[in-house]
């Protein structure tokens, strides 16, 4: 589009200049205080085909976009700050990490580790794997081990915390003690944070340390002859360790790394895990010095990451993981504002001086000897490791060279680099001649380059480098890709943006490159699989999709093989990752495919984490695929089913809910396949207490539904017994849950209405019917469903009669459940089943609720008013005094809200006053809301108009009181009010007063009103808009087009385009309702105006008038084609655009009335414009010739097209070719009988012989 | 691709070709749009049961044989492509 958008400039600009020539010499003047004086420099020049392409004012319409349910002053809303300018404001844009919308449980991810690459049996085929490689084998092993050390830790502690206990009775208890207390108590929740309480309070009693935190470091260190080393248990401290902790993995950070090797001592005595680091360490900012190695130097080391102060790394945790989970968010933002402090700061170079004073009279002196640069002192000693690092410390080499002000550029136009890429993206900074590397620098290097792009580049450059690392994947390879793609992924900063860009990447180099992922899939996984519990929808999506492709690329037995260690991890969170992973390998690959290994691992012996996890696995499949489990119930339901009855009580409870999960998906088929698990969970529920009993119940509330009416009468009962014991339960799960599955149970045919109000009745509303119900909202909107279903069975007036008196309670949300629930029960089932007496209690019950009313959310009561009100009908009839005096009393009171209310009340209820025959109420209502009109709050103001709008639709334009001619101008001041709900409201009650009772009124106020109108036009709102151009219809319907299209055609001379093209949409409903001949002359004579607004306003009036009068237009298309004519061969890209147009509605109208001549003259000066470029003008011109092939018929318009089809310049043939192509599409047998008839060549037969045949 | 394009069928000219396989582009010579029209005319003889019937009168066959005849032309309806140029 932008490219023709200089052309369109071009001729606006030309037009302008001409314009202003003529508009000295033209003499015509607007009233100006109409419509202003006239810049026609700002007028629109140009009006865009489509209604929806309207665009005033970017900010005003952005703004209002969002807000546009929310009333207020237009000038307010523009004032509204959105959030994007804010964060443009304050200069530090927030950037959104992901990790600060974690919580704590998700924020788990960053404690996984990328594991090492892993054996391939595939591409190794038979031969013994390299000892080297890590295979199945070798990870089961490690993953046992570290189950058993988990044991072992566990038993442990709780040798201690006996010893403890033992120790508690002695009156002298040390403050070591206490706290290892504190530790030790958490110790039940979790393995993670078992392994660091001991490792806290003892550190030599873990030996196995540095075995169960493989470190990142190993997925590049993994180099041949090193597994051995890391998979026995070096004890802390040894030697042998050093050099297989990789300081290599931060880029360039070599100094730290040998600076490493150096002290071997060290790392065991004082690595923290990068568990610690996280928890414990990095939530203090204070510790920041010592925790974040990287810029914890002087701005120098900062910016140069190639000189990486060593201090920092050989203190911290050597491992990437650590040096990433040790970056808190608030860590960053500091050191971002002392980087900017400390280079406002910074002492003035040499340079920078020498440019400032003037060479002459200044002499440069020599610092005394003693003299020792001591620069920001405090935040060298804050930089400097202070314990134990004395002998490691080096002063960092300062670079007098450096610039400060700006980050130090990347070279080769890379895009900005964050501080926290440095240690990723660093060594692009060194500024290495390329030629000098090894071939597998390179490809690192170039690599490293095309994930900056990707990652921070502009669009372009991003578009180009993802490209690029599609295309070339598999020449890169899967390693050095994979090696530099999923440490970034673990960046604990990560934004949202980055992590989709990034996981866009692996999903572009996967497809390419197919089997050779293998090795890389679990790391892959560790990186993708918190993916799937993201909270944003969109992530888990992503995640489906990536493990779906990667499952395809690297088969079943890899993805298997790949997972099927973590599924009895000892870490919680790895295992539900797992679970939704296999899940999705399902979904991938088919479930029967996953049945046998899903069987097996349901079955094992070994652990309950697999059994569970197989477990949670099936539950998962259910959920991802829904009812596409059922071909595979039966088999899942067996697979199991015995985890009902195992000795884990966690086992237990996910095999119950892994049923209801099937049997949600399977409704409402399926249930021969739960026969099975029956009889387990019905026993099981007499068995269980707690959360065991609450998810048994919910199995049993999602199998029922699927019974046939008799087995689930006779097992409603049977769990009836239990569900009304967990009536009183006060765990509010089990609350929620036996909610539900009373709903479940009661929905169902079998169960009768009798046994549910004898037996279920009481004890729910004793136990449930509660105050304390109705404050949380989830418990609330759980029982009124749970009431209108049981209502839906026994009738409206068993609930109605037991909850009636409670809309008298003192607790307001109380009122208000009730309330909604009487409000649904009654609609549903209306109220023919209440007696006088219920009635009376009824209506007064919700007189006093809404009276009583004070909260803001007002709609409850009014919607449970208005369904009570209208479903009793002509049995209000008695109460209706009582009402119309409570309303009449609250229209009048202080509060805004109370008034609002009282009006909305009124239109809620006036249909029923109608039939109620209570017209002299309704118009004693009437005159007390005319005397309010006055009101000045406009929401109510706009509730009272709608109020006297349902009153005036109900008993008519002559009943009404007060009269209309009376009503009316005191409506005319309101126009003007900019509220957007007074607007609605009252154009609304205008518009049907003109179109009912227009004759009332004297056309003099008429044409007030219309003046009022144009000013409505504005509005934002396209429901005002509409009404208001719809009442120009019925107001020149009543008062005839003359004057109103006067004022109309003026109002083309306005400037606001939106303004404009109402107008002319008004223009074409005056001619349709009062016939276009009334309308044609006047508007056809507007077109000599010399001004381009007018004009095209004029031809879009046409457009829309003949849209509008459809066949009615064969009578008038003679009279406007010349102005067409004139239109279709003006300059202005504009005019033509609106004559094609017009013309396609003209010759769609037309179509099969005879008017071929007039359509073929149109056409002729339509075809020239197919070779224009501006969107919108080339579709309207194809629009014309697709309207034309309806009317013409598609032969005419082939005959046209023929000319081009095989013109010798490219660009005119791909233009007729567009045409024959829709022409085609359209009317492709049409065409058969025209094709032109081709000559025969040597070979081949061209013409088209049967046609020839002739009888 | 030309700005105009972009919002209608035509953005997409694969995917129309691929679901009206006789729509055409500028590259099309004579041959392939006579081939094209050769298998619409067929198919629209086949589709038009007057005109199967005309045409099976006039050249004294049955109604069924002319449609097995007409389905069979479409399969080369003007022989063997011409030898390209370029390639």
């Amino acid at each position: 589009m932008d490219s023709t958008d200089p052309e369109i400039a071009k001729t606006q600009e030309e037009r302008k200049k001409m314009e202003q020539q003529l508009a000295s010499l033209t003499s015509l003047t607007f009233d100006t205080d109409l419509y202003g004086a006239s810049d026609k420099g700002s007028y629109h020049t140009s009006i865009p085909a489509n209604e929806d392409e309207e665009n005033p004012d970017a900010m005003e319409n952005e703004a209002v976009r969002k807000i546009s349910s929310i009333t207020g002053h237009k000038s307010v809303l523009k004032d509204i700050p959105s959030a994007d300018n804010d964060a443009a404001d304050s200069g530090f844009r927030k950037p959104q990490r992901i990790i600060d919308r974690e919580d704590d449980y998700r924020r788990r991810r960053l404690n996984q580790i990328l594991s090492p690459d892993r054996n391939d049996p595939f591409t190794a085929g038979e031969k013994t794997p390299d000892p080297s490689v890590r295979t199945y084998a070798d990870v089961m092993r490690e993953e046992a081990l570290k189950r058993e050390k988990e044991e072992t830790l566990r038993a442990i502690s709780k040798k201690k915390k006996e010893e403890e206990e033992a120790a508690k009775a002695a009156p002298e208890k040390s403050q070591q003690q206490k706290r290892r207390n504190r530790w030790d108590q958490s110790q039940d929740e979790g393995g993670a944070k078992k392994v660091k309480t001991s490792d806290w309070d003892a550190p030599d009693t873990t030996p196995g340390r540095w075995d169960a935190t493989p470190t990142p470091g190993r997925v590049i260190d993994a180099t041949p002859g090193r597994r051995n080393r890391w998979d026995e248990t070096p004890t802390p401290g040894r030697l042998v360790d050093s050099d297989a902790t990789p300081g290599g993995v931060t880029p360039g950070a070599t100094p730290g790394a040998t600076a490493w090797d150096a002290t071997p001592k060290l790392s065991g005595m004082a690595t923290p895990t990068p568990k610690r680091q996280r928890s414990r360490w990095d939530e203090t900012p204070a510790t920041m010095g010592s925790a974040t190695p990287l810029p914890g130097a002087t701005p120098a080391a900062a910016y140069t990451p190639g000189v990486t102060p060593v201090g920092g790394i050989e203190l911290a945790t050597p491992t990437p993981g650590a040096l990433q989970g040790s970056f808190t968010p608030e860590q960053y933002n500091l050191l971002r504002w002392e980087r900017d402090i400390e280079e406002r700061n910074r002492p003035l170079t040499d340079e920078e001086l020498d440019a400032m004073f003037p060479q002459e009279g200044y002499k440069v002196l020599d610092p005394p000897a003693s003299y020792v640069p001591i620069r920001t002192p405090a935040r060298k000693l804050l930089a400097t490791p202070t314990p134990l690092g004395t002998p490691l410390y080096q002063i960092p080499e300062e670079n007098r060279g450096q610039q400060f002000d700006v980050p130090k550029e990347a070279p080769g136009g890379l895009p900005f680099m964050k501080p926290e890429d440095y240690q990723y993206f660093g060594a692009l900074l060194n500024e290495e001649n390329e030629e000098e590397l090894s071939p597998d620098e390179q490809k690192e290097r170039k690599i490293m380059k095309l994930l900056l792009k990707v990652k921070n580049g502009t669009p372009p450059q991003r578009k180009t480098a993802l490209r690029q690392l599609t295309d070339k994947a598999r020449e890169f390879g899967a390693g050095p890709l994979f090696n530099r793609i999923l440490p970034l992924l673990m960046q604990p900063t990560l934004e949202d943006q980055e992590r989709h860009l990034l996981v866009k990447v692996i999903d572009r180099v996967l497809y390419k490159l197919d089997e050779l992922v293998r090795p890389y899939v679990h790391k892959i996984l560790v990186v993708i699989e918190p993916l799937l519990i993201d909270e944003d929808y969109y992530a888990r999506v992503e995640g489906r999709e990536i493990i779906s492709n990667l499952s395809k690329a690297a088969g079943l037995a890899t993805m298997i093989a790949a997972m099927r260690p973590d599924i009895d991890n000892i870490d919680e969170y790895v295992r539900n990752t797992t679970a939704r992973a296999f899940s999705v390998v399902a979904s991938a690959l088919g479930i029967p495919a996953l049945l046998p290994f899903l069987k097996a691992v349901c079955q094992s012996k070994k652990s309950w984490q697999a059994r569970h996890t197989g477990i949670k696995i099936v539950q998962q499949i259910a959920i991802l695929i829904g009812c596409a489990v059922l071909p595979h119930l039966r088999s899942l339901v067996e697979i199991i089913e015995h985890g009902l009855n195992d000795e884990n009580q966690k086992v237990r409870t996910i095999t119950a809910l892994s049923l209801a999960a099937l049997a949600e998906a399977a409704a409402p088929y399926g249930i021969e396949s739960f026969d099975s698990v029956l009889k387990p969970l019905w026993k099981g529920i007499r068995q269980h207490r707690g959360k065991v009993l609450a998810a048994f119940l919910k199995a049993i509330g999602f199998i029922i539904p699927l019974m046939e009416a008799l087995y689930a009468s006779y097992y409603t009962k049977e769990v009836m017994l239990i569900l009304i014991r967990e009536f009183q339960s006060p765990d509010e799960e089990m609350k929620k849950i036996v909610l539900k599955v009373v709903k479940q149970c009661v929905s169902t045919e079998g169960v009768e209405a009798e046994y549910i109000r004898n037996d279920i009745l009481p004890e729910f509303f004793r136990n449930f019917w509660v105050r304390r119900m109705a404050l949380d909202r989830r418990n609330y909107k759980q029982l009124v469903e749970t009431t209108v279903e049981i209502a839906n069975k026994v009738g409206v007036a068993d609930i109605v009669g037991r909850i009636v008196e409670d809309l008298k309670d003192e607790s307001e949300p109380y009122r208000r459940m009730v309330m909604e629930t009487i409000e649904k029960v009654v609609t549903n089932l209306g109220s023919s089943d209440i007696d006088a007496r219920l009635e009376e209690l009824l209506i007064d019950g919700i007189l006093y609720a809404f009276q009583e009313q004070t909260s803001d959310d007002a709609n409850v009561m009014l919607n449970g008013f208005g369904a009570v009100v209208n479903s009793l009908g002509q049995r209000v009839k008695p109460y209706l005094p009582q009402i119309c005096g409570t309303i009449k009393w609250r229209l009048n009171n202080k509060s805004a809200k109370v008034r609002q209310q009282a009006a909305d009340l009124i239109s809620r209820i006036a249909v029923v006053m109608k039939q109620c025959h209570e017209e002299q109420l309704m118009g004693h209502l009437g005159v007390v809301l005319y005397e309010y009109l006055g009101e000045e709050y406009p929401e109510v103001l706009g509730s009272i108009l709608g109020a006297l709008k349902s009153i005036v639709n109900v008993i008519g334009m002559t009943k009404m009181t007060p009269p209309i001619k009376d009503l009316l101008p005191r409506l005319t001041p309101i126009l003007k009010n900019r509220h957007e709900k007074v607007q609605e409201n009252c154009i609304d009650l205008v518009g049907r007063i003109a179109d009912r009772g227009a004759e009332f009124v004297p056309a003099r106020e008429w044409m007030r009103i219309c003046f009022e109108l144009l000013e409505m036009l504005k509005a934002h709102k396209k429901g005002i808009r509409r009404a208001t151009v719809n009442t120009f219809g019925y107001i020149a319907k009543a008062i005839g087009p003359q004057d109103v299209l006067a004022t109309l055609l003026n109002n083309l001379k306005v400037q606001e385009r939106q303004n404009r093209v109402c107008t002319t949409v008004a223009i074409a409903i005056v001619a349709e309702t009062c016939s276009p001949f009334t309308v044609l002359p006047a508007l056809m004579n507007e077109y000599r105006v010399p001004e381009l607004n007018v004009q095209n306003g004029v031809l879009k009036s046409l457009s829309f008038l003949f849209e509008y009068i459809g066949e009615m237009g064969k009578d008038y298309i003679y009279a406007v084609t010349p102005l067409l004519e004139d239109a279709l061969m003006d300059r202005d890209l504009v005019h033509r655009q609106t004559a094609a147009s017009a013309v396609k509605h003209m010759a769609l109208g037309v179509a099969g009335l005879g008017c071929e001549d007039a359509l073929v003259h149109l056409l002729n000066y339509v075809w020239p414009n197919i070779f224009e470029t501006s969107p919108h003008v080339i579709n309207a011109v194809m629009e014309a010739i697709e309207g034309m092939r309806v009317a013409l018929g598609a032969a005419v318009v082939l005959n046209y097209c023929l000319q081009g089809l095989f013109h010798p310049a490219r660009k005119v043939r791909e233009v007729y070719w567009k045409i024959y192509n829709s022409l085609y599409i359209g009317a492709q047998d049409a065409l058969v009988a025209a094709y032109p008839s081709l000559e025969d060549e040597q070979n081949n037969v061209y013409s088209r012989a049967e046609l020839m045949m002739f009888i | 691709m030309q700005a105009s394009d972009r919002f209608n069928i035509n953005s997409q000219l694969e995917h129309l070709q691929a679901k009206y396989v006789g729509t055409g582009h500028a590259d099309m010579n004579r041959f392939e749009w006579a081939v094209n029209i050769q298998r619409d005319s067929y198919a629209s003889y086949i589709g038009h049961y007057p005109l199967l019937s005309y045409f099976s009168i006039a050249e004294n066959e049955s109604i069924g044989r002319q449609r097995y005849t007409f389905m069979q032309k479409m399969l080369l309806p003007c022989g063997l492509p011409p030898e390209r140029e370029e390639d």
